[in-house]
């Protein structure tokens, strides 16, 4: 009998507790596969943000850190260091990696660290119950920002992809979605050629991952699917900003 | 053995290399920052790992990936830096991942000064961040004791699963003297907890949320169970001439080793003086001093800060006998200071 | 008992009067003896002069600290006025007499007068003032003998370029002889 679908060998068989329409759970399993056919699992370090996917670490069928706010970055910068033949990758949404942890994740990118990054990007904090992150777009209505997110008041959204391309120690930035199966594809190729890029030793690597959050965005699945099309697509363009050969 | 010239902050970082440090993740502040240059130049050639870090925050954190990934592994800061560090030390007791961070103190609150300060008493000995937990803390007197403590503090810290902190003076980690160096390290604990890459284990998992009431009241208790057994095990003081002492001075790292000298002083002058100096501050040596405040009829805490150990001596001695206090901020008391207290406190109560 | 020898040097920063008591240190240790050495640190440092206190004992030594040091050695002005009343009664005062425009006002020290800028200069090494005072304040009164500090000149500049330890010794042995032929 041909096997022609499994769960991958790098996913454990807990079932995701992420809400309806949440696509945190496609974003486990893609990278779970590309471990899988990597043959790496077993050498890989995966370090878990605090946020909706603090709890990745009952998922995921490999050693795992749970890490303080923010600083997932600089935790990988040090197990790399030490153990320079294990893949390791931080898994962090936009609150930690852009707001509380910019400092950790501008200097890992900085120095060149030989980790990957996988950023969620949905455009607030999930978790805490949809506060403005620094991501949220303009005019968009968060729980810290009820009349709209307004420049003048918030500031600007951050966009983390192009922000780091512009560092020399980044060999590879790319920001996918996972709104389409055809960008869910495309998002397995940029997290297999970001776990390549750190194989190959050539720099920092990270995958930017437009998310959803239908709970906090007061949208059904399907809506919130559209609604990242509409809404982040515009200030979040999607494509590959550095990528060293 | 031939003994070695050397400075108090090498001796520790030349102590944490014998020790098998092979990490270690600082950030620039005065008076630490020597430890951290010697560690940028020796790291490279021993095949270990440096990195100056952004931010004490990332260097903690730093610490927290190397020690779980199972090495060695220190940092070292000063005053506003350990307080950034808080947050980590936090996590690293909870995940029970071993480390040493080291404390040459600075006088505080705020940015403070940079002069030699025992003010980051409180902090180190409660714990220091959120959350019920210690960490060890050592005192050194001696460049010696600045080698074969952070030594001691490396197995303490694997041994036990535990942050140890190094606490010193700035002027300790000037000071020179002849010492022997000790033998490398070659016998280590194994970590099978550590988070290395699952080859022929299940995967391991270090994580400090606990959403469960019942396993965080759990893992609470565990913790407790642990400092106990820390408590039976690791207290450590050196006693000087306390069997008839009148007077008794408690004071710990160079202040204790320059009140040893105001104590034969004050012996000189006809008063019986008599030193305790913890070299752990946790767990506190209340055991020493209980013993002690059963013959002498005063405790004398003597501290570069404004009163932080003797809370910890009044709770060893219940209220049995009086416990005064001499403090200077910023500057090293003298010997002949210290003398001049002691000897004031033995006319007024009329032994001499 | 043995005495305990505390020594004093104090002067400008850029004088070398750390890299005197570090010297006297290696000397110390190399005869065997108990030794520590301490920069200024904290309070000291803002009269804006450099000291150290180099403690030499044959017996462990407690306190590297000292509020009245039996030596000083100055190399400055500021340095004598600053330290000239913590010197021990019987002590000694030994001065830059180059740089140094008084003589102590205590009756109750014995003072000896170096003027090691100007052998410095004489001798065309400017820097080496530190050295020449070292040299005679060692023949005159030191805590390590000549000899004794000689044998371990090489030890003592360990890692320094030879022509650097030779031009030390010069500096060191012309103090020695001003000493010899001034005392």
């Amino acid at each position: 009998m041909k096997t022609v679908f499994q769960k991958p060998k790098s996913l454990q068989d807990n079932k995701f507790h992420y809400c309806p329409g949440c696509t945190h759970g496609i974003i486990h399993r893609l990278i779970a596969e590309c471990l899988d056919e990597m043959d790496i699992r077993e050498k890989t370090i995966g370090i878990c943000p605090v946020g909706c996917s603090v709890l990745a670490y009952d998922y995921f069928n490999f050693d795992t850190l749970e890490a303080a706010h923010g600083r997932a970055p600089a935790i990988g910068t040090a197990i790399k260091r030490l153990l320079p033949d294990r893949f390791v990758f931080t898994y962090q949404g936009d609150g930690d990696l852009a707001s509380i942890g910019m400092g950790e994740i501008v200097h890992a990118s900085l120095r060149g660290e030989k980790i990957t990054t996988f950023f969620i990007n949905n455009t607030l904090y999930g978790m805490t119950g949809g506060q403005m992150a620094p991501t949220t777009l303009l005019g968009q209505v968060a729980t810290t920002c009820p009349y709209g997110r307004k420049a003048e008041w918030e500031g600007y959204p951050a966009h983390m992809a192009e922000l780091l391309a512009g560092n020399e120690g980044a060999a590879y930035i790319c920001r996918t979605a996972v709104n389409s199966p055809a960008n869910v594809m495309k998002t397995k190729k940029a997290i297999k050629k970001a776990l390549e890029v750190q194989q190959r030793g050539l720099g920092f690597s990270m995958v930017e991952i437009l998310s959803t959050c239908p709970t906090n965005w007061g949208l059904n699945p399907v809506e919130a699917m559209k609604w990242m099309e509409d809404k982040m697509f515009p200030t979040y363009p999607l494509g590959e900003f550095k990528c060293v050969e | 053995m031939d003994r070695v010239l050397m400075k108090g902050n090498e001796a520790l970082a030349e102590g944490a290399i014998l020790a098998g440090c092979r990490g270690f993740f600082g950030y620039p502040i005065t008076p630490s920052s020597e430890i951290a240059e010697y560690m940028a130049r020796k790291m490279p050639t021993i095949g270990g790992v440096f990195v100056q870090a952004e931010s004490e925050l990332a260097a903690i954190n730093m610490v927290y990936g190397g020690s779980s990934a199972g090495f060695r592994v220190m940092t070292a800061s000063s005053g506003p830096g350990i307080s950034l560090k808080q947050e980590g030390i936090s996590f690293l007791s909870e995940g029970e991942l071993p480390c040493v961070v080291v404390n040459v103190s600075r006088g505080g609150p705020g940015l403070g000064g940079i002069q030699p300060s025992q003010a980051d008493y409180f902090q180190a000995t409660r714990g220091g961040g959120h959350g019920d937990y210690h960490t060890i803390v050592v005192a050194p007197s001696g460049v010696q004791e600045m080698m074969d403590l952070t030594m001691q503090a490396f197995y303490w810290a694997d041994y036990h699963r535990i942050p140890v902190m190094i606490m010193l003076e700035g002027t300790l980690g000037n000071l020179m003297e002849p010492i022997t160096v000790r033998e490398p390290v070659t016998e280590f604990v194994d970590k099978p907890w550590a988070t290395n890459g699952c080859k022929d284990r299940a995967p391991n998992v270090m994580n400090t949320l606990h959403l469960d009431s019942d396993f965080l009241e759990k893992r609470n208790h565990h913790l407790q169970a642990k400092y106990e057994k820390i408590q039976q095990e690791c207290k450590r003081a050196e006693t000087f001439m306390i069997e008839d002492a009148d007077i008794v001075i408690v004071a710990f790292g160079l202040m204790g080793r320059i009140a040893k000298k105001s104590v034969s002083e004050a012996r000189k002058q006809g008063v019986k003086a008599g030193l305790i100096r913890p070299i752990t501050l946790w767990p506190f040596p209340d055991d020493v001093i209980k013993s002690a405040a059963q013959t002498a009829k005063r405790f004398l805490s003597v501290e570069i800060n404004m009163g932080q150990m003797i809370e910890d001596i009044k709770l060893a001695i219940e209220g049995r006998v009086p416990v005064e206090f001499y403090g200077r901020i910023g500057i090293s008391p003298n010997p002949e200071e210290i003398s001049r207290q002691i000897i004031n406190i033995a006319a007024r109560e009329g032994w001499i | 008992m043995a005495v305990e020898q505390q020594i004093l040097f104090a002067g400008f920063g850029g004088q070398g009067v750390l890299a005197m008591g570090q010297f006297l240190a290696y000397a110390a240790m190399g005869i065997g003896k108990e030794v520590t050495w301490v920069p200024s640190y904290g309070a000291e440092m803002r009269g804006g002069t450099a000291n150290c206190q180099v403690t030499i004992s044959d017996e462990e030594i407690s306190s590297p600290l000292t509020e009245n040091p039996g030596s000083i050695v100055v190399m400055n002005r500021p340095s004598l006025d600053k330290f000239e009343n913590k010197v021990k009664s019987n002590g000694t005062i030994v001065i830059n007499s180059s740089l140094v425009d008084r003589v102590p006002e205590r009756e109750d020290v014995t003072v000896y007068q170096i003027p090691a800028n100007s052998i410095a200069e004489a001798m065309g090494n400017v820097r080496g003032a530190n050295m020449i005072m070292l040299g005679a304040y060692l023949h005159m009164t030191g805590p390590v003998k000549v000899e004794e500090a000689l044998e371990h000149f090489d030890a003592i500049f360990k890692g320094k370029k030879p022509a650097v330890i030779e031009r030390n010794r010069q500096a060191f042995m012309t103090g020695v002889e001003w000493a010899r032929n001034n005392q």
